[in-house]
């Protein structure tokens, strides 16, 4: 495990997360993360050889259902709520995607 | 006329007539109102919503008067979806969101026939355990206002501490019900993981989290309870178990032949000398009405917040990618790609906590990290688990205090997320295991703050739990206890 998180892989983790820092946050993350992370450094004393991990705490069955077709949530009530939208047009409107 | 106070008998003065259900959520709106510039424990009150639901039920009341919760005010962490009213789970990134779907504990409570009055402050994203961590600002614990209420259903805990309500749901992932109800002085409860449809709870860690509630005595709670408890086809995790009657369960006085498991080792430190001597004395409590206390181990209990915040967090890194200001929520203007629009609205959107969590889930789901903290931290998860079904086989129930400390100072930890996080160290067993786990009052510390016993059982053995917590209240009166009669 490497315990300490520098500014600029804080930058790179912000990225693949999709979040703007400011400066003052980058720095203070990587000071607040590389402290969580030290912590969680005894993890290494317990013995974990052979051992599965568990990802849920239930044994979980995939139940079946009937394949109906069955009433989902109207258009415009899945648009009602978005920032920007073509109403009419049944559409969700985002910033250009390619080309900028 | 005075005012019946807890769900129970709320229910039987409406059933009969005593009293309307108008009269009891006009009480209540005029309590909120009057104290809630204090104690900021609601977020959103709906008293027009509430008060025409009430007039309903006191107009059909000879067809409604069966029903288990009929005219009894509930508040919901604002992490619940409601259609009446908006959700934003604390979170700017959320403000005015309304979804268009109730939650299935929603459609279960007004089915019941409760009154649901409005919506709680709480971390955002449930993700703290003082409530400082809401874009809203802090919710005061109504024993000492300048002491957190503890979190992150802070908001529920202090409006049922405060009475303001006899009854409020919180979610829970790591402690956010009980801590903040032993910190409060009032009852708090997450049920199995499964118990409870988690349909229209907004996702902090999926594996972990569950909707439970808060009341001011353990009746309420197993009222509630049966309401809430069931499989539902909308929550693929949801348990497809039969349902005790919970009720039914409190009735019973007795706990002979009980056997209450102390895990000694695993409180020896780091405990407030006033919280060990409360729950030192509630322990003999139930040995007095013949429980059998037996010494049990948890040795990787210790390890429980380490592996807990690497889990619950990378679980978060994926629910919350979701707030990204295309289908609902805030966006950031002016953007001119759709990169800078995503990475500006969430740059925007969430506070500090919520960024730090995303940030540490993300690093340890990441390439060449995966293994030594993720899995490390699930295998972990395995061997708590264990534990604890080996201490089951000695022990009916596991004793344990509910939070290491009384509540802390407002602003006292909010610079040091690991001393932030500790205060969780004796509650996320019982998510990370799945275990049902409940927290009563069971005194205060020599700074008149409430303290918690915290007792957990096998999975979906809910009845054992809520028989145990019902037989020591019988015999105690802090859950009695309130910042409004002291």
């Amino acid at each position: 495990m490497s315990s300490t998180l520098a500014p600029d892989e804080v930058e790179r983790i912000a990225r693949l997360a999709r979040l703007s820092l400011t400066a003052e946050e980058r720095d203070l993350f990587a000071r607040q993360l590389t402290a969580v992370l030290q912590y969680a450094e005894q993890l290494r004393e317990v013995d974990t050889e052979g051992v599965a991990p568990t990802s849920h705490p239930l044994a979980l069955s995939a139940p079946l259902r009937e394949d109906e077709v069955r009433p989902s949530l109207p258009r415009p009530d899945a648009l009602d709520q978005a920032p920007d939208a073509d109403r009419e047009a049944g559409l969700f409107k985002v910033p250009r995607v390619l080309g900028a | 006329m005075t005012l019946p106070t807890t769900a129970g008998a709320i229910r039987r003065a409406v059933a009969s007539g005593r009293v309307t259900a108008t009269e009891v959520c006009q009480a209540a709106l005029g309590r909120i109102r009057e104290a809630n510039g204090l104690l900021n424990a609601f977020r959103y009150v709906d008293d027009e919503g509430a008060l025409a639901l009430a007039a309903e039920i006191d107009r059909r009341r000879e067809e409604l008067m069966h029903l288990p919760l009929v005219g009894v005010p509930v508040a919901l962490k604002d992490n619940i979806c409601t259609r009446r009213m908006p959700t934003t789970a604390s979170s700017h990134v959320l403000e005015g969101y309304r979804p268009p779907y109730d939650a299935t504990v929603v459609e279960r409570l007004e089915s019941a026939g409760a009154v649901i009055v409005g919506k709680t402050n709480c971390d955002e994203f449930a993700m703290g355990s003082s409530t400082e961590n809401s874009a809203y600002g802090v919710t005061r614990n109504p024993w000492n206002p300048e002491r957190i209420p503890g979190g992150s259903s802070g908001g529920s805990a202090a409006a049922v501490a405060a009475r303001l309500v006899p009854l409020a749901l919180g979610s829970d992932t790591g402690g956010s019900i009980r801590q903040p109800a032993a910190l409060c002085g009032v009852t708090g409860f997450k049920p199995t993981y499964g118990r409870v449809s988690r349909y229209g709870l907004l996702a902090f860690a999926s594996s972990l989290d569950q909707i439970g509630p808060i009341a001011a005595c353990v009746e309420d709670v197993a009222l509630v309870t049966s309401v809430l408890a069931g499989h539902d086809p909308r929550d693929a995790t949801s348990a497809n178990a039969p349902v005790p009657d919970f009720a039914g369960a409190v009735s019973e006085g007795s706990l002979t032949g009980l056997r209450v498991g102390v895990p000694r080792a695993l409180i020896a430190n780091g405990v407030e000398p006033d919280v060990l001597g409360a729950v030192q004395a509630a322990l003999e409590v139930l040995a007095g009405r013949g429980a059998k206390l037996v010494d049990v181990d948890l040795p990787h209990s210790r390890h429980g917040i380490a592996a807990y915040y690497l889990i619950a967090t990378a679980e978060a890194s994926s629910n919350l990618a979701r707030y990204d200001g295309v289908r609902y929520g805030v966006r950031s203007r002016g953007d001119r790609t759709l990169l800078d629009m995503y990475e500006h609205t969430r740059g925007q959107g969430f506070g500090p906590e919520v960024k730090r969590r995303i940030m540490l889930g993300t690093y340890v789901l990441s390439a060449g990290y995966y293994d030594a903290y993720y899995r490390k931290a699930q295998q972990v998860r395995t061997l708590i688990s264990r534990d604890y079904d080996s201490a089951f086989e000695q022990a009916d129930v596991i004793a344990l205090p509910t939070s290491p400390t009384g509540a802390f100072p407002l602003g006292e930890r909010t610079s040091d997320p690991v001393l932030m996080y500790l205060a969780d160290v004796f509650t996320v067993g019982a998510n990370l295991a799945g275990v049902p786990a409940i927290s009563v009052p069971c005194g205060f510390t020599s700074a008149q703050l409430p303290v918690g016993l915290q007792l957990t059982a096998r999975k979906m053995d809910e009845a054992t739990l809520l028989r145990t917590a019902a037989a020591y209240e019988q015999l105690t009166d802090w859950h009695e206890q309130s910042p409004v009669n002291r």
